[in-house]
């Protein structure tokens, strides 16, 4: 190495996506995290807070604090940033559809840190479009959350200019099923139909409007083909400084770049030999970094264990070094782009273009981002893409080293701890929760509460943008699920599309199959009519790809499926089974409130006077919790490494057969 | 099951109790002979119930992607407001590779779930009767004895799938707003005239006026029944609006079959051409030439006060008996 000094880039921004249990035990995780050279914070909230339910509601039973920290009002968020700095602090908020409110509390807590509000860094995700395609954290109809991402936006284009006001997301869209060019168009797609309803609303004087578009970023998901997702992330770049010039005018070059920051994914971890996913983090992460002029601004890994439960703030510590070495140990930072000139990645970048374009340019004949989310068009498309991927992992096509194939292992030394290698959460955590907010509630000025919900839905109904009421019900005391009930009464609450209607069917081509429908035809026959399966998503957890992909599946099988989407109560799931006659009921869980929505679920059934019925639950549920759930009934219990989904519906069978007295063979 | 435990579970049908709804309309699906016989033993047990002239059978149809869900959802709440029990079968498509199905897709989640006035069942086409299940007639028989109102809901683009909606006492057709298919099938004569007309989308504007005009263009002098006239309506399921006037049309249609006396020939007349179809899906053409032919049969099933199954299981006796 020569002695004169190089000149380094500087690294992206390194942040963990984190919070769990309490914001008591979130700070103290933050502020361990920032001492170990993390640069940024990523807060992940639980399900109530992203879905507008106070942490005491029926709905938010079993969910406070499991996938991220419960906020109820200012108070829990005072204290989530104690002895945080915000002025100093670049703060990433993974929040969608009560992404106004939790902005306006940020704010709020500034105030009371004695920070100028415009001196804020960070993000909102704020991208209600893709939850209603994957995640299905929404709450309102397309129309009222469309208008709710404009407000915020315009809000802090004028007075938090530093803020990025959205992300808009292909990192779910991926999760859902997505290829690069879907990917690349729905979320171009998604952001066009954004910045046209801010266009439109005239909250922004024309002059100002480039400045909107560069406040616009997006958040990718990166995969495990990482030569086609570094030409991936170099088509968005490419694509977006192009509809920035083309669409909307903006001269600036700076105003165009596509600035972004990434998750790696998530949904290619496996549960089998979990140790293995360390590298694919790794060759993900390269994917974002490789190419310095399509690099990301911020990344965030997950870590080794998701697959497996909750990591532990070891686990979290890792994948933070993972970055560390990468940027300060190699020589990466000292080049330029590697690409440049490349004719392979300009063949295979320009493939993606056009494939995109031809996406967009559907979606634009139907009308937009936003009427092909209510007509169940890219939905549609995102299952039948997640329906082929999963079928080439059955066929062995797409080889999954661990999962489908070198599946012989030694015992992991990585899970053979007391804990089995994750982290449970606190189960005293929502009891305290839900005191201390109805202690917070009983000490506020129900005056001041009333008279800035009164202002908030006067604004919510006359259109005036939504952030200065919001702020004020923020000081004021008001809780999340006040602020949601609020907008809920002004706008509706909405369901989206399933997707599932019109997949397509499997063909009849495959002895595995085949066999299979004969089977479930001829207990069909046996039990004297076509076997029916429930399949149910109880609770406020939206991750509704492995139910859709299970409801597919089934039908190829030859089931009749009922499938109603997210969110259902326990009730609500014993009732469905009962008035559609079903002869199994599937759960699909992945927030970790497994057992209490087991529990809810088995007394309802009882009480309907289902009690025999067989259940069964799939999701991310750790050995010991699927000990206990097979103690209290349930039939079978299902987790990622069951990647074989004919044999999951055959295990169906059986258990259909065996609760109605027949032989197990046939 | 014995007598006394058919009128067992009948009673518990006319109490409205979930569980014994359930229980009866799996029974009615349960093809075994056994069950069949119960079946039968039940539906007898529910006739006299099921013709009180307030109980009213209600099909909506139309092609897919208009929206019938959503109309059928806003529909219900005000069917709920105006103190009616509702029971709903929703028909949808069986996959042709698998014989499998999705059905119950958003319509129970949009009404309000938690409600005790609303029945739902789904069912599936299962290639039956050429796209419509053949369970529709006696399942919705149970639920008519159990519920004010019964709503038959059914994915159509055709004949076939209007035939399910025309076992119904009213049949709604909603039409798709700029797409000329519906009309030209209205003109063309391969659509049976439904009693009430609907152009959902309202929200669409100018779209929907011009369906709605050319509707009225297309309908001329055609009426189904009779001096029936038949309403051209327009709604938005999503801004809620001409769902109580749809309402209305409905109880207006009911009320002109009540007032000529004609909803208890409706009724007779749709059995027997429910137990006909399942007849030639047995036994063919020549099995119903066996029998006399389809007017002479159907006029003798009209005829008859016999519960379907034991309609049906006559008629196969006599066949039978002449092979």
């Amino acid at each position: 190495m020569s002695d004169t000094t190089i000149k380094r880039d500087r690294p992206w921004l390194m942040r963990t996506y984190s919070g769990h249990s309490s914001a008591r035990a979130s700070n103290e995780l933050y502020r361990t995290n920032l001492g170990k050279g993390q640069t940024g914070l990523s807060v992940a909230f639980d399900l109530p807070t992203q879905t507008g339910y106070d942490s005491d509601h029926p709905l938010a039973r079993g969910e406070v604090g499991k996938v991220g920290v419960p906020i109820d009002h200012i108070g829990d968020m005072e204290v989530l940033f104690e002895q945080i700095p915000l002025e100093q602090m670049n703060t990433s908020m993974t929040i969608n559809a009560t992404a106004p409110w939790l902005l306006a509390l940020y704010v709020a807590v500034a105030e009371r840190q004695g920070v100028d509000p415009a001196a804020l860094q960070g993000t909102t995700q704020n991208d209600v479009i893709k939850e209603y395609l994957s995640r299905g954290t929404y709450i309102f109809p397309p129309g009222p959350s469309v208008r709710l991402t404009t407000d915020l936006i315009a809000y802090t284009v004028e007075h938090i200019p530093k803020w990025n006001p959205t992300n808009i997301c292909s990192y779910h869209l991926q999760e859902a099923g997505a290829t690069p060019t879907q990917e690349l168009a729905y979320a171009l797609s998604t952001a066009t139909a954004i910045l046209d309803a801010v266009r439109d609303s005239g909250q922004i004087e024309a002059e100002r409007f480039a400045a909107v578009v560069g406040r616009i970023s997006f958040f990718v998901n990166a995969g495990i083909r990482f030569v086609e997702e570094t030409c991936k992330v170099r088509a968005f770049t490419r694509m977006w400084d192009e509809i920035a010039q083309q669409r909307y005018g903006v001269e600036d070059p700076r105003q165009r770049r596509f600035r972004y920051g990434v998750q790696v994914n998530s949904l290619g971890l496996t549960e089998s030999q979990p140790e293995n996913n360390v590298q694919r983090i790794v060759l993900e992460m390269l994917a974002v970094t490789l190419s310095k002029n399509a690099r990301a601004r911020a990344i965030q890994l997950p870590a080794w264990n998701e697959a497996l439960g909750l990591p532990r703030p070891w686990d979290q510590q890792w994948a933070l070094r993972m970055q560390q070495v990468l940027a300060c140990e190699s020589d990466l930072l000292e080049y330029g782009d590697l690409f440049d000139g490349s004719p392979v990645v300009e063949a295979k970048v320009e493939e993606l273009v056009a494939g995109a374009r031809a996406e967009m340019a559907r979606i634009a004949e139907q009308g937009g981002m936003v009427a092909c989310v209510d007509n169940g068009y890219v939905k549609r498309e995102l299952v039948a893409s997640h329906t082929r991927r999963l079928r080439a992992i059955e066929s062995g096509e797409l080889q999954i080293v661990g999962v489908n194939c070198y599946r012989e292992t030694a015992e992991s030394p990585l899970t053979a701890g007391a804990d089995a290698g994750i982290m449970s959460v606190d189960e005293a955590a929502e009891r305290q929760q839900i005191e201390s907010l109805q202690a917070f509630r009983a000490q506020r000025d129900g005056q001041r509460v009333a008279a800035a919900l009164a202002e908030l839905r006067t604004a919510a109904d006359a259109g005036d943008n939504i952030m200065p009421a919001s702020i004020e019900c923020a000081r004021a005391g008001v809780t999340t699920g006040e602020w949601s009930q609020v907008l809920r009464e002004v706008f509706g609450e909405y369901r989206a599309p399933t997707g599932v209607d019109v997949a397509e069917a499997q063909r009849g081509d495959d002895d595995t199959i085949v066999a299979l429908r004969e089977r479930v035809r001829a207990t069909g026959e046996e039990l004297g009519r076509p076997l029916r399966l429930l399949i149910g998503k109880p609770g406020l957890d939206g991750h509704s790809n492995g139910a859709e992909q299970i409801a597919v599946k089934g039908r190829d099988a030859g089931f009749e499926i009922v499938y109603e989407g997210i969110r259902l109560t326990p009730a609500q799931i014993a009732r469905a089974a009962q008035e559609e006659g079903v002869h199994l009921v599937g759960l699909s869980v992945l927030s970790g409130s497994h057992m209490e929505l087991v529990e809810d679920i088995c007394r309802e059934l009882e009480a309907a006077g289902l009690a025999g019925l067989p259940l069964v639950i799939g999701g991310i549920i750790p050995a010991a919790d699927a000990r206990a759930l097979q103690a209290r009934g349930v039939k079978a219990v299902f987790t990622p490494k069951d990647v074989d989904m004919n044999a999951i519906m055959g295990d169906m069978v059986d258990i259909i057969r065996q609760a109605n007295g027949l032989d197990s063979a046939a | 099951m014995a007598q006394a435990d058919s009128a067992g579970l009948a009673r518990s049908i006319c109490d409205a109790e979930r569980a014994a709804i359930a229980r009866a309309l799996n029974l009615l699906d349960d093809h075994r002979p056994a069950a069949q016989e119960q079946a039968a033993q039940l539906l007898q047990e529910l006739a006299a119930r099921c013709r009180e002239p307030h109980r009213r059978l209600v099909g909506m149809t139309g092609p897919p992607g208009v929206g019938k869900s959503s109309l059928s959802a806003a529909l219900i709440r005000v069917w709920r407001e105006r103190g009616l029990r509702v029971g709903v079968l929703a028909v949808d498509p069986s996959s042709p590779v698998s014989g499998g199905a999705l059905l119950g897709d958003r319509l129970r989640m949009k009404t309000a779930g938690d409600d005790d006035g609303v029945f739902v069942r789904s069912l599936s086409s299962r290639g039956e009767f050429g796209g419509l299940s053949a369970q529709v007639w006696p399942m919705s028989l149970v639920l008519l004895a159990a519920c004010d109102l019964v709503l038959v809901e059914t994915v159509g683009v055709g004949q076939r799938e209007i035939d399910v909606a025309a076992t119904c006492d009213t049949t709604c057709f909603v039409a798709q707003p700029g797409s000329g298919d519906s009309i030209q099938f209205l003109k063309a004569g391969v659509l049976e005239v439904p009693h009430i007309l609907v152009v959902n989308k309202q929200d669409l504007g100018s779209l929907a006026s011009r369906t709605l005009t050319e509707l009225r263009g297309a309908l001329g002098n055609l009426h189904p029944d009779g001096d029936w006239q038949v309403p051209i309506l327009s709604t938005s399921a999503t801004e809620h609006t001409g769902i109580e006037a749809l309402a209305d049309a409905i109880e207006a249609h009911h009320r002109w079959l009540v007032e000529r006396g004609e909803l208890a020939a409706r009724r007779r007349g749709a059995q027997a051409r429910w137990v006909l179809r399942r007849l030639e899906q047995e036994y063919g053409r020549a099995g119903i030439a066996r029998l006399g032919g389809e007017q002479a049969l159907l006029a003798r099933l009209a005829a008859s006060e016999q519960n379907p199954f034991s309609q049906y299981e006559t008629c196969r006796g006599q066949l039978q008996a002449t092979a």
